[in-house]
């Protein structure tokens, strides 16, 4: 009467239960010491961490290095903290993210459902610009900006941002809408849909999961961007990225380590905050019952 | 003029012609079937119907308008894919309501299309859910009644029951006849089921390789098929061919066929003309209902002809038994009544209704007779 086997690889007795868990636990609490770290040196004063260990909880806890790091830090020549760059940010990344899904989206439409003479082609060079180095792109870029009277502002972020993700989202939209059934398109055609309501009832509707993962992909990414961040804002648009390294930088006397551990934690905070809210929206099956599987 | 003309109509995909000179008019309230084995062109010439593919020469008119170039949802059409094609995020009443409100049709009278088509198809305690929640034969359903609540001029229909189950396919079979009748709608149907083309239609076109090769009524092709490609397409078994000689005797020509002993057996012809193929190679088409066991011959037949012969195999199927011989160096599929008593290996009286026969010419195919 013994149990059907479960069909894993390995035998699954206690011992080897155990064993597999304590190596898990290990190497996720390896993992995770960056961000202990971090926390930890991010809410003790500054004396406890010169003159002691890194490792060590607080003896006395504070906030005071991320209200410092938020709002009064010296950034370049300015006492202004963290906090106008991370609104620079959010004004950049937030339009830069939906333009580009949109377009990319449009284009995977396009590319899929409308096809023409030399798409396949077309398809292949925009493929092409997701290899194409950051740093090629930099004196071109520049100078187009210029003309474009954009240059050192934050729509001119968004600008290069969404030249530089629609490679990336057309990528991934085409590959999601390659696998949809053309019948539906047609369907909708016969039922008198015209070209955008096909995409906006129909295909956008259906596109939860690939969004999902577009958007994950495009935060990250842009949020995280220092080389056009620095290359191409000015001092008013700097995002959070090139502000961070500012505060780091340009520490004079005394390097507060506290507020630089709590600034980095404030500027990573947006793309885990992203990461966690829309993965849980990362769903499956949602084409499901649309045709015979 | 009919009431939907397909007149001269080819498809050329670069320098391929797929479809050559289409001719087909159909009659208002027809079910006409387009019937071929994959790749011959039917759903093609379909979608050409449809709008949803070009076309490249020759006109596709529906009463009398052509409709060349014209959007599908231009033409009055509706169409049952053969996925369904059921918009997955819409719930079913949505689904069946999308058209009309694509066409700007005011809510109230959306709503009452809507419960008119649910309650003729019997999914009104479906409206509210999604394609995913439903069976195959619920799909269907919701699919034909997507196509009925725009009150189209032509329905097409591209291989509906073909996801199907085979016990569903039935079913929904008979219902599609039913509601053909009651509606009188104008219907083109694709299929490669020779089942459903007998049974449903009005008229069918057999096609092959991008041509009509025959289009008539389901009699017209089972009796007197084109040639050998439709004789051989439609019926199940299908019909048996084997090559015969034509010869005189007692003044009247007879099909001389070799039996699995090796002799040569004459088989009197009833057709008239085929005196003048005397001498001549031809390829004879029995159907395997019109070889039976004595007692199970067509008593109306003004021509049975006897053929002892060896027994190959049989094959009880219910209702009937399938019993295989050997003629001219193939087998010969004849259908005996299910309690016939054959075993292999036996010589057996077969009885064969030659009134039934056709002759088809060696070289081109083409039936001669009748």
């Amino acid at each position: 009467m013994s149990a059907v086997s479960q069909g894993t690889a390995v035998s699954n007795g206690r011992f080897t239960r155990v064993l597999i868990h304590v190596t898990l636990l290990v190497f996720a609490l390896f993992y995770l010491l960056p961000l202990f770290v971090m926390l930890v040196n991010s809410v003790k004063p500054l004396g406890e961490i010169t003159g002691g260990n890194m490792m060590a909880l607080p003896k006395v806890w504070t906030i005071q290095p991320w209200l410092e790091a938020w709002s009064t830090a010296q950034i370049g020549v300015q006492p202004t903290g963290l906090r106008p760059y991370f609104i620079n940010s959010i004004e950049m990344v937030v339009p830069a993210v939906a333009i580009s899904t949109l377009m990319g989206a449009l284009n995977g439409y396009v590319l899929t459902k409308w096809r023409f003479r030399g798409d396949t082609v077309l398809f292949g060079l925009m493929l092409f610009s997701c290899f194409i180095p950051f740093q090629i792109v930099l004196i071109p870029m520049a100078r187009l900006l210029g003309l474009m009277g954009l240059a050192g502002t934050v729509p001119g972020l968004i600008f290069v941002h969404v030249v530089y993700g629609l490679g990336f989202t057309t990528l991934y939209f085409r590959n999601y809408y390659a696998a949809f059934p053309t019948e539906l398109v047609r369907a909708a055609q016969i039922d008198g849909a015209g070209f955008f309501r096909i995409f906006t009832r129909i295909l956008l509707p259906l596109s939860g999961p690939i969004i999902v993962v577009t958007v994950i992909w495009q935060f990250t990414n842009i949020w995280n961007d220092f080389l056009f961040g620095s290359s191409f804002s000015g001092q008013a648009s700097q995002p959070m990225t090139v502000a961070l390294n500012n505060l780091v930088q340009s520490s004079t006397g005394v390097k507060a380590y506290n507020v630089h551990f709590a600034g980095a934690i404030l500027a990573a905070l947006p793309t885990l905050f992203v990461y966690i809210v829309s993965g849980r929206f990362f769903v499956r099956g949602l084409m499901a019952g649309s045709v015979k599987g | 003029m009919g009431f939907l003309d397909i007149a001269n109509v080819t498809k050329s995909y670069g320098a391929v012609e797929v479809l050559h000179r289409v001719d087909i008019s159909v009659a208002e309230g027809e079910f006409l079937v387009l019937v071929g084995p994959s790749g011959c062109g039917k759903s093609t010439l379909l979608n050409m119907i449809a709008g949803l593919e070009g076309i490249t020469s020759g006109e596709i008119a529906i009463k009398g308008r052509a409709m060349n170039g014209v959007h599908p949802s231009r033409r009055n059409i509706a169409m049952v894919f053969q996925s369904y094609a059921l918009y997955p995020n819409m719930t079913v009443a949505q689904n069946i309501t999308f058209g009309l409100e694509m066409h700007g049709v005011p809510k109230p009278e959306r709503e009452a299309a809507m419960t008119r088509v649910a309650a003729m198809l019997q999914i009104d305690k479906l409206l509210d859910r999604k394609p995913g929640q439903l069976s195959g034969g619920q799909r269907q359903r919701v699919a034909m009644g997507r196509a009925l609540v725009r009150n189209p001029d032509v329905f097409l229909f591209d291989e509906p029951l073909s996801n199907l189950d085979a016990k569903l396919r039935v079913d929904m079979r008979t219902e599609i006849k039913k509601l053909h009748q009651s509606l009188k709608t104008t219907i083109v149907y694709v299929t490669h089921d020779q089942i459903e083309a007998m049974t449903l239609s009005t008229r069918i076109a057999v096609m092959n390789k991008g041509y009509v090769q025959q289009l008539g009524t389901p009699k017209d092709i089972y009796d007197t098929p084109a040639n050998v490609f439709v004789a051989t397409f439609m019926g199940s078994p299908a019909m048996n061919i084997l090559p015969a000689r034509v010869v005189m005797q007692d003044g009247a020509p007879h099909a001389a066929v070799i039996d699995a002993a090796g002799q040569t057996r004459h088989l009197r012809f009833s057709q008239p003309g085929m005196a003048g193929w005397a001498g001549r190679e031809i390829l004879l088409g029995i159907r395997p209902e019109a070889i039976t066991d004595p007692e199970g011959a067509d008593r109306k037949s003004g021509n049975i002809q006897h053929l002892s012969n060896t027994v190959v195999v049989t094959e009880p199927a219910g209702a009937d038994t399938f019993v295989t011989m050997t003629l001219s160096g193939r087998d010969v599929v004849g259908r005996m009544r299910a309690d016939v008593t054959v075993t292999p290996g036996q010589s057996f009286g077969f009885t064969i209704n030659m009134d039934k026969a056709v002759a088809f010419d060696p070289d081109t195919e083409a039936r001669i007779a009748p």
